[in-house]
């Protein structure tokens, strides 16, 4: 697995429950390692593993906690680098949206040894989508759904939600788009302040 | 030539930093990203060359130039603000007198997209300055967690390296930096003394009151070895209980002889450990490396080796200089490595 997928879950748990917890699950997980390093690789089965414990830790299932990365991955204060990242892909949620397909490349034309899932977005009536997730990381569409859920919130969109399932590596979500612009959103401007 | 009313949107959209042009270079027409650029109040009906400056190709500096460059790159930057510069390329109406051109920030986008406040729906929908300035800030997020992690990689090298070269019982240098450090006085030509001391009667100490005393006898020789050198010399643990010291630029041999007196006489006072008292001396020889015309490590080590058990031979709590006469006995005897394991 990627470096920054560990990072990011380290750099979750260290931010929203601070680093004690942080070494409870490195203890319940039974892996050697207690920092991760972004710009490296790592075994597979460690992330499963600290994933298990932290959903043990928390005493929360394993779908909620992987929305909750999601959530944090773009929302929080200390990850304004992805948050602006991702507001690059459209002027609205929607266009955003419309750009999920993109990501896995987007992803590498940055980090190019970094393989993110495969998106497929299927647009129905009346505001209402359906997003096939397929990757080799069970749980992954939790992530997906927290980053939607934050990303709505971030562009001001009033949206609904749902994990519709598995299907041989392939997890469903369903989008529904209420409104497009129903609050402010957060500011995005393409030029950063500079020091940022 | 003038826009025709219809076209106005689609040139506006697909082209928002255009500005069509009349024959004597009056502007009829802008884009509307143009018009974000503080340039004046009233972009149209002034002339083209009063709010831009070709600054490639030279020589273009009227209204007929400006037309006959007709598809050719341009470098042009804004009368009032010469940091601002554009790329351009002006097209002259086939039919009608005046031309069309287009222009972009170039490399400059970054620092425009600041300075004006620019937002996606500046750029034409298919331009690729978004994906550009994604690519630009996705890049130097990657490079910033690199660069952080060289830096992690690199202190932790540091501190492996210390280690590598270090005794972990009593802290001074291992024999690993001895000889890394041996090595380089003698590439470098620098001239230096080793000397090679061993403690008598330490087996007994080990034997009668456990290692625990071993240990701190070991670390009281470190610390009176350390104690009695300067900060340009190097002290190494290499053995068990075998030390050496290397003390560079040459020192008067009467100053090595000396600092062998002073380290063996406080030596021979013995060494309190938990209501005990631990005896022991030491032995020392060295040698120098300007006694040799080519001097190598290993010869060196050995002669001061010599030169060390001599100093047990004449009984202990000595020191020796390395002669060659040593040698002629030690080649005489042929037996010193036997003799070693029996005194030492």
């Amino acid at each position: 697995m990627h470096g920054l997928i560990n990072c990011a879950l380290e750099r979750f748990v260290r931010d929203t429950y601070g680093s004690p917890i942080w070494a409870d699950v490195i203890r319940a997980s039974n892996i050697e390692i207690d920092t991760f390093e972004a710009m490296l690789s790592y075994k597979n089965n460690i992330t499963f593993q600290i994933l298990t414990a932290l959903s043990q830790t928390l005493e929360k299932p394993p779908g909620e906690v992987l929305e909750d990365i999601g959530m944090y991955l773009v929302s929080h204060s200390n990850n304004e680098a992805l948050r602006r990242l991702m507001r690059f892909s459209g002027v609205t949620f929607e266009d955003f949206l419309y750009s999920l397909d993109d990501l896995h490349d987007r992803a590498r034309l940055a980090v190019p040894d970094l393989t993110l899932p495969d998106l497929e977005l299927l647009e129905e009536v009346g505001g209402q989508f359906e997003l096939l997730v397929r990757a080799n990381m069970p749980g992954i569409g939790f992530v997906l759904m927290g980053v939607l859920r934050a990303m709505a919130d971030d562009y001001g969109a009033l949206v609904f939600l749902e994990h519709k399932g598995n299907v041989a590596n392939c997890e469903k979500l369903s989008i529904s788009l209420l409104e497009n612009s129903f609050s402010e959103g957060r500011e995005f401007h393409l030029g950063r302040a500079v020091g940022e | 030539m003038q826009i025709p009313t219809s076209l106005i949107p689609t040139f506006n959209k697909l082209l928002p930093m255009h500005l069509s042009l009349s024959g004597n270079g009056e502007i009829l027409h802008t884009g509307p990203t143009l018009e974000k650029l503080n340039i004046c109040t009233n972009i149209c009906g002034q002339n083209f060359l009063d709010l831009f400056t070709v600054s490639r190709p030279r020589n273009i500096k009227t209204i007929d130039a400006l037309f006959a460059s007709n598809g050719r790159n341009l470098h042009l930057h804004l009368r009032n603000d010469e940091t601002v510069k554009l790329k351009g390329v002006i097209i002259p109406d086939a039919d009608d007198d005046g031309g069309l051109i287009n222009l972009s920030f170039g490399i400059g986008v970054i620092k425009a997209v600041t300075t004006f406040g620019l937002t996606s729906a500046d750029f034409a929908p298919n331009d690729l300055t978004i994906e550009m300035l994604y690519l630009i800030e996705a890049k130097s997020a990657a490079m910033d967690e690199s660069r952080k992690l060289n830096r992690r990689l690199q202190s932790a090298r540091i501190v492996a390296e210390e280690k590598a070269f270090t005794d972990g019982l009593t802290g001074l240098k291992n024999r690993r930096a001895m000889d890394d450090l041996l090595k380089q006085l003698i590439d470098k030509g620098i001239p230096f003394a080793l000397m090679h001391l061993d403690l008598d009667y330490f087996k007994a100490v080990n034997d009668t009151l456990g290692h625990a005393a071993g240990d701190h006898v070991l670390n009281r020789v470190a610390k009176i070895l350390s104690e009695e050198t300067r900060d340009s010399d190097t002290v190494a643990r290499v053995g068990g209980d075998e030390f050496v010291v290397i003390l560079p630029k040459n020192p008067p041999i009467e100053k090595i002889e000396l600092f062998a007196n002073r380290i063996i006489k406080r030596l021979q006072q013995p060494i309190p450990f938990k209501g005990d008292f631990c005896h022991v001396s030491v032995s020392a020889g060295t040698t120098i490396s300007n006694f040799y015309t080519k001097p190598d490590v290993d010869q060196m080590l050995l002669d001061a080796d010599l030169a060390l058990y001599a100093s047990k031979h004449k009984g202990r709590a000595a020191h020796t200089l390395y002669t060659g006469d040593l040698r002629k006995n030690e080649t005489a005897g042929s037996e010193t490595e036997a003799s070693h394991q029996k005194i030492a």
